[in-house]
């Protein structure tokens, strides 16, 4: 008799006023009896919603059985053949837009934890599972990932796993991507996600780090070189502007920057660590997404007296996952709904306060989103001390420019062809941020997994390698 | 890891190191930089790639210690490693088989400006060349550049070495004297490029300049170094380093490279770096 309750088993968390002063992980996860409780709320549907609503189609029923069962190891198995970084996605995946959003039991009440029973599984095998060693048969074919995100790392490992022999090019000093430099410690422990790269590096990949691809090689060296395939995942990093007066000020940065001082060069504990990072007492942050709440979040611990999110249209409309939104509001975050600004004024060349005006949301139109337009002669002006912005990401247009007869879209994006990830290149595929803008971890993780797919079946079908 | 190969003391302050780095010297061109960190806590710095040689696959650079992080890749030997090195960065210079040009090095400025006027001199343009510094000892290269250039003139600040003043003082008076220049490229501190561009552009002789703006990581994805060149926003590590100097907002880009002045100090202090 499944377990009726209506609600998720409650997750314990840090208690608000506590975490919103250090960088420890907020929701603590759930011990082995809430998990084994939740996960007897799972009606093991025969038609199974849920994993057609998971971008990588992870064995939900399945898994949550294992786990009902006390055979974690098992769940772990099951989880980990469509999905190679379960302790990630169990966090950060958006999963009320996803595996949780068609579970049947949301019907009437909440819906089966997915998430984060998936992360309990994880965490559990990080903890007390035993290494796996994988028998790989190599088959001596040579294949580059440009960058480490997600993208890349899930098509390394698949590919791996089939026997190539896979190299990744990396930009930075570590891999990871966003998950490294963008999402906070506090939300995704850099700890873990080592421990979950580890894992695929172990099937054999080999890592070069601090290489551009653009700068350091080009995509045709690459060819040239001997890799049969190419993936490109390299990501939507690039920071957009508002193109406002005063952004040059010194005082505002790019949520980019913000996140990388403090995630990547550890500026929250400078100066043991030597990069720095000016946070002030008042801070506006601007934009609706997950980077948003992060930067909020993350300026909130560095000893932010007040921290403002401006955003443009409504509450309803935030881009962000649910679950952040929350917790930003129990750490003390302002939300300022439909307000854009307009200005950023300075005083010797330091943000000192910022001009916003009021929106509203128009009539739908066509499309169904309703735009926001300003209110006349509802300008304001507000004291800040720092400005982060977080308006969105493209994709740099560093391998674009240098990879002739790589067809891109006009924002930059790489165009693929849906099926496979091939680009308008041959044998160079792409996916993840670069080719969808910026957009989730899964997503991306799913879009590398097609294309390791793909890749296997053309280079096999190839009988002249 | 990136093995120190060479390391040689050319003043008080500055010092030229030739470093293992592959990828970095099989690509690079003059005006390119590296982001480099010395250990596994360190900060990404960037440097001018002062010399490359492409068969031994070794990288110079030439550094002079200001904070932390140049001081304790002072403090590196030969044999020892440096954690990361990531290059080639930014545009190559974009270097014209002009006539005549004129180049121009402040202090450590020296360093990024060999490269380019090694270059321009292989392409038979013809060179003169104005290295400053506070005195005799703190000019460098003098003798690398004198080997390829037609005249080096010298400006230090207590007159040890050429004139007694700035490089600009000695910029004016060869354009007084009638010298004509198709182009004057200017590396030094952001003073020093400010005060040239201020001469040169009343003669409309094209200026390019070369910016070091605080950053990260060297491809375009933090914005840190972002500056303002004519109306539009560029970010230095990719755009450039060398802009039109004409179009340069240099008073934007010195208040910008002082955001972490008080931290820099505290850091200084802190970890006993000076
Ligand atoms: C602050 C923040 C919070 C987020 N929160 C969430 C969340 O809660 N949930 C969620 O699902 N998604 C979230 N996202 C989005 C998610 O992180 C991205 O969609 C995802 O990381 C995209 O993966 P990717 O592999 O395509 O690219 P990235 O993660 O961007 O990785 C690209 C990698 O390629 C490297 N690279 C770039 N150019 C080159 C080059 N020329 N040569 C070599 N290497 C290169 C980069 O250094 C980087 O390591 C967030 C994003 C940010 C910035
Ligand atoms: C593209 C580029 C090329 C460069 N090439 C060279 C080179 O060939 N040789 C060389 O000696 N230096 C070069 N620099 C400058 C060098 O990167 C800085 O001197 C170095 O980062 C200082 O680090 P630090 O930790 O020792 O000093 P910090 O403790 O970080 O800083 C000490 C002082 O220097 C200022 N400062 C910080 N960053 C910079 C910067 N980027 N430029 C100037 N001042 C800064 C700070 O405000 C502070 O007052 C270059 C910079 C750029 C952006
Ligand atoms: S990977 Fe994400 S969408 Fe898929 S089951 Fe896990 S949490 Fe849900
Ligand atoms: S839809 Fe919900 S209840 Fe049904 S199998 Fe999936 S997780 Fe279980
Ligand atoms: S250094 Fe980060 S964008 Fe230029």
């Amino acid at each position: 008799m499944p377990n009726m309750s209506l609600n998720k088993v409650k997750m314990p968390e840090q208690d608000p006023k506590v975490r919103n002063k250090n960088f420890n992980e907020v929701a603590l996860g759930y011990t082995k009896e809430q998990a084994m409780e939740e996960a007897t709320r799972c009606l093991n549907c025969k038609h199974k919603p849920c994993v057609s609503g998971c971008p990588v189609n992870v064995p939900i029923p399945e898994f949550i059985k294992e786990l009902t069962k006390g055979n974690l190891e098992k769940a772990y198995e099951l989880i980990t053949k469509e999905n190679n970084l379960p302790a990630i996605c169990g966090r950060v995946c958006p999963q009320e837009n996803q595996c949780e959003k068609v579970c049947v039991r949301g019907i009437k009440g909440e819906p089966v934890a997915i998430g984060r029973l998936e992360r309990f599984v994880a965490d559990y095998h990080m903890q007390k599972g035993e290494k796996r060693n994988i028998d790989i048969k190599k088959n001596g074919i040579k294949v580059a990932v440009v960058g480490g995100g997600p993208a890349g790392l899930t098509c390394a490992g698949d590919l791996a796993k089939l026997g190539y022999d896979v190299t990744i090019f990396e930009a930075l000093h570590t891999l990871g991507g966003v998950l490294m430099y963008g999402i906070p410690e506090f939300r995704l422990p850099k700890k873990l996600v080592e421990e979950e790269i580890e894992t695929i590096i172990n099937l054999g990949v080999e890592i070069q780090k601090n290489v551009v691809v653009g700068r350091s090689i080009t995509i045709d060296e690459l060819i040239k070189e001997g890799y049969k395939a190419i993936f490109v995942g390299s990501g939507a990093g690039l920071p957009k502007f508002m193109g406002i007066e005063g952004e040059n000020l010194n005082g505002v940065y790019a949520a980019n920057e913000f996140l990388t001082r403090i995630n990547l060069m550890k500026a929250y504990d400078f100066p043991n660590s030597p990069t720095p990072v000016k946070v002030g007492e008042k801070v506006a942050v601007i934009g609706g997404g997950n980077v948003a709440m992060d930067a909020a979040r993350t300026a909130k611990r560095l000893g932010a007296k007040e921290v403002y999110i401006i955003y443009r249209r409504g509450e309803e409309e935030l881009p962000a996952r649910k679950e952040e939104v929350i917790h930003a509001k129990e750490e003390g975050i302002v939300f300022k709904f439909l307000n854009n600004p307009k200005k950023i004024n300075g005083e010797d060349g330091w943000v000192k306060s910022i001009e916003c005006v009021e929106m509203e949301l128009t009539e739908a139109d066509e499309s169904g989103r309703r735009r926001p337009v300003e209110i006349k002669d509802s300008n304001y002006i507000m004291d800040i001390d720092t400005v982060i912005v977080a308006i969105g990401q493209g994709p740099n247009p560093l391998i674009r420019q240098t990879t002739p007869g790589l067809k891109t879209k006009e924002w930059g994006g790489i165009v693929v062809e849906e099926e496979t990830m091939e680009t308008s290149k041959e044998n160079v595929y792409a996916g993840g941020d670069v080719v969808t803008g910026a957009a989730t971890v899964i997503l991306a993780m799913g879009a590398g997994k097609k294309a390791a797919k793909a890749i296997h079946q053309k280079l096999q079908g190839d009988k002249n390698l | 890891m990136y093995k120190i190969l060479e390391k040689e003391k050319l003043n008080e302050l500055v010092y030229r190191m030739v470093i293992n780095a592959p990828y970095v010297a099989r690509k690079c061109e003059p005006g390119q930089f590296v982001i480099l960190r010395v250990d596994e806590k360190g900060e990404r710095i960037p440097l001018t790639i002062a010399d490359y040689d492409r068969e031994k696959e070794t990288v110079t650079i030439i550094f002079q210690v200001l904070g932390y992080s140049t001081k304790l890749l002072s403090e590196k030997n030969i044999g020892d490693s440096l954690q990361d090195f990531v290059g080639p960065l930014g545009k190559a210079s974009d270097l014209k088989k002009h006539k005549r040009v004129l180049g121009i090095g402040g202090g450590v400025g020296a360093a990024p400006l060999y490269p380019q006027i090694k270059k321009l001199s292989e392409m038979g343009v013809e060179l003169d060349v104005i290295l400053g510094g506070r005195s005799k000892d703190f000019i460098i290269l003098d003798d690398k550049f004198e080997a390829i250039c037609n005249n080096v003139y010298y400006a230090t600040d207590d007159g040890t070495k050429g004139a007694k003043g700035f490089v600009t003082d000695v910029l004016k008076r060869l354009l007084e004297e009638g010298n004509k220049y198709d182009e004057v490229i200017a590396i030094g501190p952001l003073v020093m490029m400010k005060a040239v561009v201020g001469i040169t552009k009343l003669q409309n002789i094209k200026t390019s300049v070369s910016l070091n703006p605080i950053m990260i990581d060297g491809t375009g994805m933090c914005g840190g170094c972002r500056v303002t060149v004519g109306d539009e926003i560029k970010f230095a590590c990719v755009d450039g380093p060398d802009f039109d100097g004409f179009l340069v907002d240099f008073d934007e880009c010195i208040r910008r490279q002082g955001m972490y002045k008080e931290e820099e100090h505290a850091c200084r202090i802190g970890l006993g770096g000076d």
